[in-house]
């Protein structure tokens, strides 16, 4: 079941036991087209399912080299949630609602992480804040702080690439959502922070749930951006996805079981989300 | 309950409102009494929400002045400017604008707890104006679990319960069907009018209504205006064209629009079986009641019954010179009292037993050589009467 049937019987989940209207069964391109499409996102599950050592899993699952790396995925990637949330919100709310000039640079700067190889993502994070970097040298001179190959790397990586996401998803709900609940909020006696906190938040939850879960799986699955930034020291910046490819080499058996678990989160949560993807649904 | 704001000055409205948005320009003067209900009537695209919205302070003035009561809430010229959440306006919004996500308990006190007040007491305070309302179990229902009247009357409450210095109904019927609205403009009406609603017995709580404080009733239906104003404000094209009583608006509309709109008949009686008994003049002379006796009128609506608003569209009534036969139910005798020409029409105010105005056209008029004082035979068709459940008592 590919996730636009899914939605489709969702939405026409009331009457599933009429029968179907010729209108809905596709012309015999589309009908080809389609089942190649989702031939070739099954072939790369169905490759991964017939390669996984189904007896030996929970020994691979449980070594200290993947459980040291599930933690600090699980860590690293709630926390690069909460930051790109924190951020991505109020910018998300600054490009629906002020109308700047600009907007269309500040907008495309902010969602460049998402079109840009995570690797030059990371890159252009340790040219900024390495040791030697424009902002990290003076910042470790005066703190002490080193961002790049600690957990604040991987977090900050994470962030970089997952609040985008955020910022799009949040931007089309907030446009999205009628202005007369805020002006309604307003004449009622609230301030702007309680009808942002009380009326506008809540009115976009459900997208901004979304948003989050979607950032927060993209910061699990982050790659380019954090081997790049926060490298790959084993127990320290060695997130799931950095042990996979390092497991590849060494030992393919648990690399195979890593992903499997990976691959299975994620199709868990695009289930569970479904079509509520996009906002304005 | 005074008249008199929290700095003692009466709560009166009087708001010059200038401003343009695109071609649009608002230039209109603005002044309700308090416990005075005005009507703002006005087609679709005349200023009225923009009215709404400059008053409410989701929009600033360019020129003129909004003052409340003792304070100034706009005056660009004195660079003054208060928010919306400062200004203490109740707002019942077109189409309601009730929070989705908040039960309608919870939408009642919102504006309670904006206010600081504490969530207990702010919630206390909600459940007494839900009494007030009739609302009473319906308290933890989100709005979409409510009908259009339910909604209404909670949109209402949210209003009142933060004791507004001013209350402004932006179409608050326009969203219902017919049935419900004639329901709901009774329900309006009282609590509009009353200075205390569900105080007293009922309650701890005493509630304040709106009785105390200028009303400003926005709408495009003149049935709305002329049963829930005292005043009339014709507003076309980002002016006010006329202001009046409605008596006077039906005298001498200075527009076509406001003749359209002001020729509308109402009539008061009490209805059974589609037979409707007129009330005999009860000083609602404005509303066309009878001159004196009962006359009965037949309308096609058999399900109405008690007291009743009939509704009857001056371009409905015929007008004749002789006895007309035929299908109409309604058939009596009176004589023309006035004969205005107002442009493509010619309005005729028809005496005893009934009160109406009638539009006819000038050539219609002139082929029934009427004048004041002639004899003539009005027909209604039972169809063209409408009736709704009488909205004042």
């Amino acid at each position: 079941m590919t996730s636009a049937s899914a939605s489709q019987d969702a939405n026409h989940s009331d009457r599933r036991s009429m029968r179907r209207s010729p209108q809905e069964l596709p012309p015999w391109p589309v009908a080809i087209l389609a089942a190649v499409g989702v031939v070739l996102f099954a072939l790369p599950v169905v490759g991964l399912a017939a390669r996984t050592p189904w007896t030996g899993l929970w020994t691979h699952l449980s070594s200290r080299f993947v459980v040291d790396a599930a933690v600090l995925s699980v860590v690293s990637s709630v926390a690069a949630a909460i930051v790109a949330a924190a951020v991505g919100v109020p910018l998300a709310w600054v490009l629906a609602r002020v109308d700047f000039r600009g907007r269309s640079v500040v907008r495309a700067l902010v969602t460049l992480p998402m079109v840009l190889p995570p690797v030059v993502g990371g890159a252009a994070l340790l040219f900024a804040l390495g040791r030697r970097g424009v902002v990290g040298g003076p910042l470790h001179d005066a703190t002490g702080l080193l961002l790049p190959y600690s957990i604040w790397g991987v977090i900050l990586a994470n962030a970089f690439v997952a609040t985008p996401l955020v910022i799009l998803t949040v931007e089309g709900a907030l446009r999205n959502l009628d202005r007369r609940y805020e002006n309604a909020a307003a004449t009622l006696g609230a301030s702007r922070l309680r009808v942002l906190w009380r009326v506008t938040l809540p009115m976009i939850g459900p997208a901004l749930g979304v948003a989050v879960v979607v950032a927060w799986a993209r910061a699990l699955g982050e790659f380019g951006a954090t081997v790049t930034f926060a490298g790959n020291l084993g127990g320290r910046t060695q997130t799931l996805p950095l042990a996979v490819f390092v497991a590849l080499e060494a030992d393919r058996d648990a690399a195979v079981a890593v992903s499997l678990v990976l691959v299975a989160l994620s199709l868990g949560l695009l289930i569970a989300l479904r079509d509520r993807w996009w906002p304005s649904r | 309950m005074t008249s008199a704001d929290a700095s003692g000055a009466p709560r009166v409205l009087d708001a010059e409102l200038r401003l343009h948005r695109g071609d649009f320009e608002l230039d209109v003067h603005l002044r309700v009494e308090p416990g005075e209900t005005a009507a703002l009537l006005g087609p679709n695209g005349a200023g009225k929400s923009t009215i709404v919205a400059a008053l409410a302070g989701l929009l600033q003035l360019e020129h003129g002045v909004i003052k409340l009561g003792g304070r100034v809430l706009d005056d660009p010229a004195a660079g003054i400017f208060m928010s919306p959440d400062q200004r203490r306006i109740g707002v019942v919004f077109q189409d309601q604008v009730l929070f989705g996500h908040l039960n309608a308990l919870d939408n009642v006190a919102f504006g309670l707890t904006s206010r600081g007040m504490r969530r207990t007491e702010a919630r206390e305070r909600a459940q007494a104006w839900l009494d007030a309302m009739d609302l009473g179990d319906l308290g933890h229902r989100r709005p979409r679990a409510l009908s259009g009247g339910q909604r209404q009357r909670v949109a209402l409450a949210r209003a009142l319960a933060c004791e507004p210095d001013l209350l402004v109904a932006d179409e608050p019927l326009g969203s219902l069907d017919v049935t419900a609205r004639n329901r709901l403009r009774r329900n309006l009406a009282a609590h509009l009018s009353s200075g205390r609603n569900g105080g007293g017995s009922a309650h701890a709580v005493p509630l304040r209504g709106a009785g105390d404080v200028p009303r400003l009733l926005i709408t495009h239906d003149p049935a709305d205006a002329f049963v829930l104003a005292d005043r009339v404000h014709i507003l076309e094209h980002g002016r006010l064209t006329q202001s009046g009583t409605p008596d006077e608006l039906r005298r001498a509309p200075a527009t076509a629009y406001a003749a359209d709109l002001s020729g509308i008949n109402l009539v008061r009686g009490t209805a059974d079986s589609g037979e409707i008994t007129v009330t005999p003049d009860g000083g609602t002379s404005s509303e066309g009641g009878s001159r004196r006796g009962a006359v009965l009128l037949h309308a096609a609506d058999s399900t109405v019954r008690g007291p009743v608003l009939a509704t009857i569209h001056p371009r409905a009534i015929a007008l004749h010179r002789e006895r007309p036969s035929g299908s109409p139910r309604n058939v009596w005798r009176t004589t023309a009292e006035a004969v205005e020409p107002l442009g493509d029409i010619t309005r005729v105010l028809l005496g005893s037993p009934l009160a109406l105005t009638a539009d006819i056209t000038p050539g219609a008029a002139h082929e029934l050589l009427i004048r004041p004082g002639t004899s003539l035979w009005v027909s209604v068709k039972a169809t063209e009467v409408e009736l709704a459940p009488d909205s004042r008592d």
